[in-house]
């Protein structure tokens, strides 16, 4: 029998039974939506994770200080005293796939403004810092190179530090203690939220590393370096290169642990985007159960079906319906329920998402993958769960058959 | 306007030269049902040949049921062979036999078994989708079976608004569109007035007059003499076959019987 033909069978087939038809559609059509949903939902906080990573800067490489082994005693990670101001500007010269860096170091230390106090880190680095990490500043400037070269009081405040010491009013230009030392703001960093590991990048001051060095901790090595790579694929080269470079610049000798660590933030943001991923996995496989149990009400129904319309089968049989014929004309009733019901699943889908994007203003993407996905898979269940009564359909005794009351 | 049935002794008419369209040999035919094991056949011989029009009577029980499905391959021998066209149906596939069961044999049933909801049309057409004919043939060749029958005019009537008569002449329309060469009615008239039977025996006698090949079950021995020939059936068995001498003219019976309001 020809595609057009079984087609409009089915239709009409369906058509006689309207509720049972819906009622069984229905839970197809809630399957698919559930499927829709939650992979919208997850693929929206993988979105969200994926913009947390990016905001912590460009291509970045964060070289920092290692462990040090003296005498069988690991010292823990910054407790070397080997990466140096030069080792920097070393990685900028000789690592080409390296388009800037910046120093760092820091100390944790109480911040007072008249009457308040806060107690926060202070960095200190340089002017690059800032460029390299992507963030603006939004009131007032940063500090200059002529300030790092001349170890000036200056400082750069983190959003949450500005609000905790200044509320409303405009900090630039006011006179701050950092410990015993005043400080002049000379800028607020905008507001970059939390990192994808949770901490509150807002709270900490900056200050140029001269200042820090001499001034707060008395210590003249670094702590980390930050290292912008020329792109993000560029960024794997960079990590080895400047991993080559150090061990050679600090004589490490091959089979000696290195004194430094080099970690490629793209490593960090691959893991926070596979750990979003198994979420929308699981988000979706309990969608998908629903979209099982859907099934199961198909091949219920449709094995009801099969016993309603035993005589009618036996009279296809009799005037020369093959076995294939019966069970396609079963099997493409069950296809057209699920694929009617996928499709009205991703219309409700689609609808549940902008209203779950609307009330709790979380991100939700609706991807044609999914949407995709639901259809197909909506065929294959209507397929898998109609051919056990389709089959039970084509197998029935046409003698019994045309006997049957 | 009877014929009693004949006596065993009865010559048949000479035998035409065309080879038999059915030939039965040696066949048995064993239900099993649990714990008892019916012999619904027990020895059958029979040959039908091209054209002939036959009545197959008995009693409930007495195995003409199951030679009609047999016929109509829908069952099979347990012993011995049927060979259709002179081919061994036994030895077919099922696809073979559904295939048969549409191009060669038509059917036509006690109970009509019309698809319900369905418009006449429809229910003539079947056969013709699963042959897989071209949409335009189809519909052609439905209207045209319907014509035949004498239905040209209700074929977008549905079955529930059609009359006995007129639901089994939609069935015969549906049994002839894939112009089969047998034509098998298992009690056709069983679920119809005296004069609608005689109408459609009048049809089964215009069909076997063109040439159709008709074998019909009755237990009606009025409606057996409209067929050229009687075989008996009894406990499984052929008891008679014989000739019908003085063949009943439908036509003729009809002039004689009231009109009825139908």
């Amino acid at each position: 029998m020809d595609f057009k033909a079984t087609l409009k069978i089915a239709l009409r087939a369906l058509s006689r039974n309207k509720m049972r038809t819906i009622l069984t559609m229905l839970g197809i059509v809630i399957g698919v939506a559930a499927v829709i949903a939650m992979v919208g939902v997850g693929q929206g906080a993988q979105q969200k994770v994926q913009d947390q990573i990016a905001s912590m800067g460009t291509n970045l490489i964060y070289v920092s200080a290692g462990s040090v082994n003296r005498g069988g005693t690991h010292l823990g990670a910054g407790a070397t005293k080997t990466l140096t101001d030069d080792d920097m500007k070393a990685i900028v010269r000789e690592v080409p796939t390296v388009s800037a860096a910046a120093p760092g170091g820091g100390a944790s230390a109480q911040v007072v403004y008249e009457n308040q106090n806060w107690s926060t880190r202070v960095n200190g680095t340089e002017p690059q810092y800032f460029a390299i990490r992507d963030w603006q500043i939004a009131r007032g400037s940063s500090f200059t190179d002529d300030d790092v070269s001349h170890s000036a009081n200056v400082a750069v405040l983190g959003a949450t530090v500005q609000q905790n010491l200044f509320g409303n009013s405009d900090p630039v230009g006011q006179t701050i203690r950092i410990g015993a030392l005043p400080f002049q703001v000379v800028g607020v960093l905008t507001a970059k939220g939390q990192s994808g590991m949770g901490a509150d990048q807002d709270d900490g001051v900056y200050v140029p590393i001269t200042t820090l060095q001499k001034k707060i901790t008395g210590q003249d090595w670094l702590q980390y370096i930050m290292v912008s790579a020329v792109s993000q694929p560029a960024s794997y080269a960079a990590q080895s290169q400047i991993t080559s470079l150090l061990r050679d610049r600090h004589k490490i000798r091959p089979g000696q642990d290195d004194d430094f660590q080099v970690r490629n933030l793209a490593d960090v943001a691959e893991l926070a985007d596979q750990q979003s991923q198994v979420m929308t996995l699981l988000l979706a496989s309990i969608a998908g159960v629903s979209l099982i149990v859907g099934g199961i009400g198909i091949m219920n129904i449709m094995l009801v079906s099969v016993t309603e319309r035993t005589r009618e089968i036996g009279i296809r049989v009799a005037i020369g319906a093959t076995e294939q014929d019966v069970q396609r004309q079963f099997l493409s009733e069950s296809v057209v329920l699920s694929l009617l019901g996928g499709a009205t699943g991703i219309l409700l889908g689609v609808a549940a998402s902008l209203i779950i994007t609307k009330l709790l203003g979380c991100a939700i993407l609706i991807s044609p993958m999914a949407i995709v996905a639901a259809v197909i898979f909506s065929m294959a269940v209507g397929i898998f769960f109609g051919y056990y009564p389709a089959r039970k359909a084509s197998r029935l005794d046409p003698i019994e058959a045309l006997r049957f009351e | 306007m009877q014929t009693a049935i004949q006596d065993e002794s009865t010559v048949l008419a000479p035998e035409e030269a065309a080879l038999p369209v059915i030939r039965i040999e040696a066949v048995h035919k064993y239900y099993d049902l649990g714990e008892t094991k019916v012999h619904a056949l027990r020895g059958i011989d029979l040959e039908i040949k091209p054209g002939e029009f036959v009545a197959i009577m008995g009693s409930s029980g007495s195995g003409k049921s199951t030679l009609m499905n047999m016929l109509g391959c829908l069952d099979k021998p347990s012993t011995g062979r049927y060979l259709l066209d002179g081919i061994d149906v036994s030895q077919l596939d099922k696809k073979s036999l559904a295939n048969i069961r549409n191009r060669k044999l038509g059917f036509v049933f006690q109970g009509f078994n019309l698809l319900a909801r369905t418009t006449a049309l429809e229910n003539v057409e079947l056969p013709t989708l699963y042959a897989r004919l071209p949409k335009d043939e189809r519909l052609e060749r439905a209207r045209k079976a319907l014509e035949m029958v004498g239905l040209g005019e209700r074929v977008e009537h549905f079955t529930s608004q059609l009359s006995g008569g007129q639901q089994q002449r939609v069935a015969i329309a549906r049994a002839l569109v894939n112009r089969p060469s047998i034509l098998l009615a298992d009690e056709p008239t069983g679920n119809l007035d005296s004069r609608t039977s005689v109408e459609i025996m009048q049809i089964f006698q215009d069909l076997n007059q063109q040439g159709l090949t008709i074998v019909l079950v009755t237990h009606e021995p009025d409606i057996a003499h409209f067929a050229k020939r009687i075989v008996v059936f009894r406990d499984g068995k052929i008891r008679k076959d014989e000739w019908v001498e003085r063949q009943s003219q439908a036509a003729e019976v009809l002039l004689n019987m009231p009109a009825t309001d139908d």
